[in-house]
């Protein structure tokens, strides 16, 4: 980003990608845009970043529960259940 | 899955609810905590804890909507405790300048960026960016890792996301693009480096 506009816009691209700026400032921006072709590839680059990090899931699997745990997890929700039952 | 069905049909006793909410939450919660807390131990144990409580309390959970929200509180509390007995990790700060990108050449114009020409559903099947974006995760300040973990990739709202982590929705906002931009940058880096084909 070269000049203050583009550092401006640096700053907000987050907020424009989940559409939570104001109508005015994301006027402005893409107005910016339109015509700054290093920030064109920059928010095309975030963007399909972005969307690579929504779809973020570590490779790491739990093992499956033991018996034991899964039994004593039921036990708490019964006991849960009967106190609910009782109110 | 629609979280808040989930809630009331485990509040009407309904098994069938009981196994696909441990299915579900035992390896939703064990994949955060272990990106949080980064030792598979500690993750099954905050993963049996978290659920174990929400079996205990899910009485007081008075809004279902609220679920998924209040079991990820009680899963960052837990991994808070593990962590207070095992890392004190410093505050990193991620500074807006170092994640801007570098310019490229005399013209003062252009930057420095990878080809990012492949569509979305692309660069997600590509497993090298993926294990790049694995690494980039693990890279990112606590903080950071933080709220993209409950923003992005659990899409939860940035009013939840504070209210879990107990920061303010401003520090959510700040946090989230310092990490989306870190992220960008690992990735970019990633793809000049070793490129990607689809």
């Amino acid at each position: 980003m070269q000049n203050r506009d583009c550092s401006t816009i640096f700053a907000l691209l987050s907020e424009y990608l989940d559409h939570d700026l104001p109508p005015a400032d994301c006027e402005e921006l893409e107005q910016h845009i339109r015509s700054c072709e290093p920030c064109v590839a920059f928010v095309d680059s975030l963007k399909k970043s972005v969307a690579l990090g929504q779809t973020y899931s570590p490779s790491a699997e739990p093992p499956p529960l033991a018996p034991e745990v899964k039994q004593s997890l039921k036990e708490a929700y019964e006991r849960m259940l009967a106190a609910r039952e009782k109110k | 899955m629609d979280e808040s069905q989930l809630a009331r049909d485990l509040l009407h006793g309904s098994p069938a609810a009981f196994d696909r909410f441990v299915d579900t939450y035992n390896n939703k919660i064990f994949r955060y905590s272990y990106t949080m807390c980064r030792q598979r131990e500690d993750a099954e144990e905050v993963a049996q804890e978290t659920l174990l409580k929400v079996f205990q309390n899910l009485d007081q959970l008075h809004d279902p909507e609220r679920l998924k929200p209040w079991i990820f509180r009680i899963a960052k509390n837990a991994c808070l405790m593990k962590r207070r007995k095992s890392v004190f990790a410093p505050k990193t700060e991620l500074s807006l300048d170092e994640l801007k990108p570098s310019k490229d050449g005399g013209d003062g114009k252009s930057i420095e960026i990878a080809d990012w020409s492949l569509r979305p559903d692309e660069l997600a099947e590509n497993s090298e960016l993926r294990q790049a974006l694995d690494r980039a995760v693990a890279d990112l300040p606590d903080i950071y890792r933080a709220v993209f973990l409950l923003r992005d990739a659990e899409s939860l709202s940035t009013e939840d996301t504070a209210e879990i982590l107990d920061i303010s929705t401003d520090a959510v906002k700040t946090r989230l693009h310092r990490a989306r931009l870190a992220l960008r940058k690992h990735l970019d880096e990633h793809l000049r480096t070793k490129g990607v084909s689809a």
